[in-house]
């Protein structure tokens, strides 16, 4: 009872503490002279656009009602019209592409748009990311001298150059001479660069397996690709889910830097936001803001299966 | 009755030096129960290993069932299919359900339909004591029955040969029976066994022979009368004099 007690308290405190920051950046904010422009904000996540309507047909208006415009045209026949600003009047006269009105329509914003950029460039990322660490990672294990070998290099190579420097190789150079599109040469970086990690993690996964369930395996007279898929997998990849949706989570994070060979995702909307409006602060509060929506989305999401998981273990 | 194990001449030793087989050879008849008893580190549990090549061998032959499993050339997953193990640890897969543990293997390397492979593994899930746990996890099991799922997915495959590798060591004292009752079925019904275990008592009740073995050699071959009440050598003397 006491323990409850006190965590009760403890969590409290941490309330007040988080209340206290929150208090200390506003007032350590407002002596700085800086003008913070948070209504604008929304706007550039979704915004109501105009949709001018032009006449289709000549005629006379004839009547406005439930936001449509009913127009006589000259043989006699009635157009009707959804308009739901309508700026011509009862009794005019219109023609052919004369402006009508205009409706409203809710449209996304920049920041939205680089948010669905970045959610693509990850996805794709993702996908190709565990390819590569998965072959990696068997290779990784493999007894042949080559294919290990190989493995090593790559993960080497990838681990202990700064992704960023490899993000620029991989639009200049290799871009260059196979013709990459940016988004391409983007995802690629991406994938090369989380896959090797992928496949460290993937390694550690498979080796962690008792080797009794190897051996049960082939002695039930399972090939090493029945093993694999059967056995050795599904429990590899059960027990790394953790380690791997944190390099999932990584990756979202990282692939903000491929907004350095111009692909307009979340950072580089928010970038470009901030040379015409000049709020930097709002905009990168909500730039990281949307990050962390889709990371702690993606983190919900793995503790919901980790417990879907967790059955038979 | 023919020899549906020959073992000829085998050595192995491991990657640090330890000799664990030297010299072996063993003949097994269709239908016989073989125990392999000795100290650990006598290499009676590699000696099993090396039968369905989960141990290779550095020298010698092992020719199952007509097939010689030393042979690179041979292909091992369907002679491997043909030899039933059961290890120490159980070694059930944690992931899928008993029922699972029982069907997998069957549909994938047998290529049973699964209606019939459940059919197969319900029968042989009845036999060992545990149909009425078809449904749960390893983990939800004791370790007796989980022994004794272990020797249905292994008896599923409807093998020549069953190698049972010290299956109640691991086991608590109260569960060592059940396993051992479905073991002495097993074998009065006629399969071929070779079994590496210590329990004295089901060696003396249901083997044909007993091999002595001692750093890596047989020393000695009998059935369990002249082992138990008139051991040639020394050293099985010494072993049982420590064991009994």
């Amino acid at each position: 009872m006491s323990t409850k007690k006190n965590a009760l308290l403890w969590n409290i405190a941490y309330v007040i503490v988080i209340i206290g920051i929150g208090y200390f950046i506003y007032v350590s904010s407002s002596k700085v002279n800086y003008i913070w422009r948070w209504k604008n904000v929304p706007s550039f996540i979704v915004y109501k656009a105009h949709i001018d309507i032009d006449s289709p047909v000549k005629g006379i208006v004839q009547d406005y009602k439930d936001h449509k415009l009913y127009i006589k045209t000259l043989d006699g026949k009635i157009k009707i019209i959804k308009v739901e600003h309508p700026e011509v009047k009862k009794g005019d006269v219109v023609d052919t592409t004369d402006e009508l009105g205009y409706n409203e329509k809710y449209k996304s914003g920049p920041l939205l748009m680089g948010l669905f950029m970045t959610l693509k460039i990850s996805f794709f990322a993702i996908i190709v990311a565990v390819i590569i660490g998965l072959v990696t990672g068997l290779m990784r294990i493999s007894s042949n001298p080559l294919l290990k070998n190989m493995a090593i290099t790559y993960i080497e190579l990838i681990r202990g150059t700064p992704l960023l420097v490899q993000i620029f190789i991989f639009y200049f150079f290799i871009g260059t001479v196979f013709h990459l599109d940016r988004l391409v040469a983007g995802v690629g970086a991406l994938a090369v660069f989380e896959g090797a990690y992928i496949a460290e993690i993937i390694r550690a996964g498979i080796q962690s397996i008792d080797k009794g369930q190897r051996e049960a395996a082939i002695s039930l007279g399972m090939n090493y690709y029945q093993l694999m898929k059967h056995i050795i997998m599904p429990q590899a990849i059960k027990r790394t889910l953790p380690a791997t949706a944190g390099q999932f989570i990584s990756l979202i994070k990282d692939s903000s830097l491929v907004s350095v060979i111009s692909i307009t995702d979340l950072t580089k909307a928010g970038r470009e936001i901030i040379t015409s409006t000049f709020s930097p602060f709002e905009i990168w509060f909500t730039v990281a803001f949307m990050y962390l929506v889709l990371t702690y989305t993606l983190s919900l999401f793995t503790q919901y299966l980790e417990r879907r998981m967790a059955k038979g273990e | 009755m023919s020899n549906i194990i020959e073992i000829k001449n085998i050595y192995k030793t491991f990657p640090n030096g330890v000799e664990a087989l030297k010299d072996v050879t063993l003949d097994v008849l269709k239908g016989e129960v073989v125990v392999v008893i000795g100290a650990s580190g006598s290499g009676k549990s590699t000696l099993l290993r090396t039968l369905n090549q989960l141990e290779t061998v550095d020298k010698g032959k092992i020719i199952i069932d007509g097939i010689e499993v030393t042979n690179p050339k041979t292909k091992l997953t369907a002679i491997r299919s043909e030899i039933g193990m059961v290890f120490q640890h159980f070694n059930l897969f944690p992931h899928l359900t008993v029922l699972e543990n029982v069907t997998l293997a069957q549909i994938i390397v047998k290529k049973r339909n699964k209606q019939e492979a459940e059919e197969i593994a319900m029968e042989l899930l009845n036999k060992v004591g545990i149909a009425d746990k078809s449904g749960v996890y390893p983990t939800q099991l004791s370790g007796g029955q989980q022994q004794r799922v272990a020797i249905a997915r292994a008896l599923a495959m409807k093998p020549k040969i069953m190698l049972f590798d010290e299956a109640t060591s691991a086991l608590d004292p109260e569960m060592v029976g059940e396993v051992l009752d479905v073991m002495k079925s097993l074998a009065k019904e006629g399969m071929t066994m070779v079994v590496v275990t210590h329990e004295m008592g089901f060696a003396k009740e249901v083997s044909e022979r007993i091999v002595f073995m001692d750093h890596g050699q047989i020393v000695e071959i009998g059935t369990p009368e002249t082992v138990f009440t008139n051991a040639k050598s020394e050293r099985l003397r010494q072993f049982l004099s420590q064991i009994l």
